[in-house]
């Protein structure tokens, strides 16, 4: 691979990311925060893509003719590519196109049923502190798939009782194929997410396919199983309304 | 040297095998690595539909995201790194390590490892320095302590590790500790039984200059190529074990101490992901016990495919066949005693 080339991966690799994480596309992938720190990460790879492009065109390199700085005073570079190890640096640059590939042409989604369905349920913690704090004001009350579990299995659900409740989550289909509500968890990117799943009584959605994102209103149930996947507790929620949302931006929890 | 030519010696990161005849000018065109890229590029925007309405398996649709996210989540760290890694390798003098250094070989050891904490790389930066800092006259033993310390307790590598493992301060600890007692004992164990003759360094190219600010970029350029490419290789393997391998095989796997202990660190030599990202995939493996993880964080830094590869290419292959297992070796009964201790 000629320094040109490199160049030109390398242009593309830094437009990738910066063009993500300029966008909502990188929250499919990782959380919030890193999305400084990806930006700044695109300008340097650009900026040594440009770097390169300047430098190679001002020596008079062209892809066919980089094995030929041979005149010892011309401060040609000593460690192109025609030399020992350039015969596995550019193949493996190579490989640099396949995230570009997949960021700009290919866009995955975030993680939905499918990863869900493979993995165990997140075990919802029990609160830090004995008690856990009232639930935010409104009527329905919003509250997250994993504070609803941890409220629910290590609280005895004292603290929802009495409340009407609003849960986000997309559908994905337990293992007897009722449908389930679940969202991914993130540590620090997709590669970590783990579902938590919370199971659904009343008027349960069942024609919604799965992947579909729904927001469901309802209160507290005491019913509760087992994931089969990795055998941790399940909570419950009975369903008094729902209804199909669009995605979210931020698609993890 | 001047103040703005560097010798060969100084930007030599990029150079570690012997350089073949240089190629017979050809005047005949030939199809070079720009138009080979340029007609991938036309393809894949061409197919560019066709390629979309590949990726509708849930499946294959998984594996991508994940590939592409511990891609985009590694970027920041391995850009960082090389960035700071060619400041240091254009804009610090070899010679200062070299003259850094205590004159007694047994001290000296110690020291290289703990030089490793200021000169943040991922281990594809470390191999040429390590090869050129045995050529500048540091002992080995002391070269090679640094070649197992500076990827894994440097301030980037550890920043990784304590954001990947989110109050688990005890992690960052022990895989510092743990790669730097590794590092150290092989250093000694080198000054023990290593014989100089194992290790056959390339004959270097003679001396060319060039200036520090193309030096740099050139570093730069270099090491995302390479490194970055390795990666991919990395996040691709992660990603199809993360889609194929069943939960319960992992599982059944993860139950066992010492079997899980030693699934990690064959995984973390499989793969080869950089100490700038790999905490991040060890993070994801939530379901084995934290030693194991932990056995896998100092494995992957020290050895791993990509290192046995560059190691062959610096030191020579009777090197790589001795110093890789033994470090390997080394590097699992550290971590589990660590983890033991430690987690």
């Amino acid at each position: 691979m000629s320094r040109l080339t490199q160049a030109v991966v390398l242009l593309l690799f830094g437009g990738a990311i910066l063009r993500a994480s300029l966008t909502d596309l990188y929250l499919r992938y990782v959380k919030e925060g890193l999305r400084p720190f990806l930006i700044a990460a695109g300008v340097l790879l650009i900026a040594a893509a440009l770097a390169t492009l300047w430098y190679s065109l001002r020596e008079g390199e062209t892809p066919d003719d980089h094995h030929e700085h041979d005149a010892p005073a011309s401060g040609a570079p000593g460690d192109d590519d025609g030399h020992g190890q350039g015969h596995h640096e550019p193949r493996v640059g190579w490989l640099l196109i396949l995230p570009v590939l997949g960021l700009l042409l290919v866009a995955p989604p975030a993680l939905g049923s499918f990863a869900a369905g493979q993995a165990g349920s997140v075990s919802a913690a029990p609160a830090s502190d004995s008690d856990y704090p009232p639930l935010p004001p409104g009527d329905p009350a919003p509250v997250g798939l994993l504070d609803y579990a941890s409220r629910a299995l290590f609280d005895d659900g004292k603290s929802l009782t009495g409340r009407n409740l609003r849960l986000t989550g997309f559908i994905t289909p337990a293992s007897d194929g009722s449908p389930m509500l679940a969202r991914i968890v993130l540590t620090c990117c997709a590669a970590d997410g783990r579902p938590i799943k919370v199971g659904m009584t009343g008027k349960v959605p069942l024609e919604v396919p799965a992947d579909a994102w729904v927001e469901v209103t309802g209160v507290y149930s005491p019913h509760r199983a087992k994931d089969p996947v990795n055998d941790v507790d399940v909570a419950y929620v009975e369903v008094t309304s729902w209804q199909e949302v669009p995605e979210p931006k931020q698609p993890y929890s | 040297m001047s103040q703005t030519r560097l010798s060969d010696e100084e930007i030599d990161w990029s150079a570690p095998a012997p350089a073949p005849p240089p190629a017979p000018r050809r005047r005949t065109r030939r199809i070079g690595s720009l138009e080979v890229l340029a007609a991938l590029l036309v393809l894949l925007v061409l197919l560019r539909g066709w390629l979309a309405g590949q990726f509708t398996g849930a499946r294959l649709q998984t594996w991508t995201t994940v590939f592409v996210s511990v891609l985009v989540q590694a970027v920041p760290f391995l850009v960082f790194g090389v960035v700071l890694s060619a400041i240091i390798a254009v804009y610090v003098p070899r010679s200062f390590w070299a003259k850094a250094l205590p004159r007694h070989p047994a001290l000296a050891v110690p020291a290289a490892s703990l030089a490793g904490v200021v000169l943040p790389g991922c281990e594809c930066g470390s191999v040429p320095i390590a090869g050129s800092l045995i050529r500048r006259g540091v002992t080995p033993a002391a070269a090679l302590a640094f070649l197992l310390a500076a990827p894994a307790i440097n301030p980037i590598v550890l920043t990784a590790t304590a954001v990947a493992f989110p109050g688990r301060p005890e992690m960052v600890v022990g895989r510092g500790a743990a790669s730097l007692v590794v590092a150290v004992a092989m250093g000694w164990l080198w000054l023990r039984v290593g014989k100089a003759e194992w290790i056959r360094l390339p004959h270097r190219p003679d001396l060319d200059g060039k200036s520090k600010f193309p030096a740099f970029w050139s570093a730069i350029r270099h090491d995302v190529m390479h490194a970055g490419g390795y990666l991919v290789m990395g996040a691709a393997a992660a990603a199809t074990i993360n889609v194929l391998v069943p939960g319960s095989w992992l599982q059944r796997l993860a139950e066992n101490p010492v079997l899980s202990i030693l699934a990690l660190a064959v995984l973390a030599v499989l793969l080869s992901i950089c100490s700038e990202a790999d905490a991040f995939v060890a993070a994801s493996l939530s379901q084995f016990s934290l030693t194991s993880r932990l056995v896998f964080l100092v494995v992957g830094p020290m050895v791993d495919l990509k290192l046995i590869a560059m190691q062959t290419g610096v030191f020579g292959r009777r090197f790589m066949l001795r110093f890789a297992p033994t470090t390997f070796a080394a590097a699992i009964l550290v971590g589990a005693a660590t983890g033991a201790v430690l987690l």
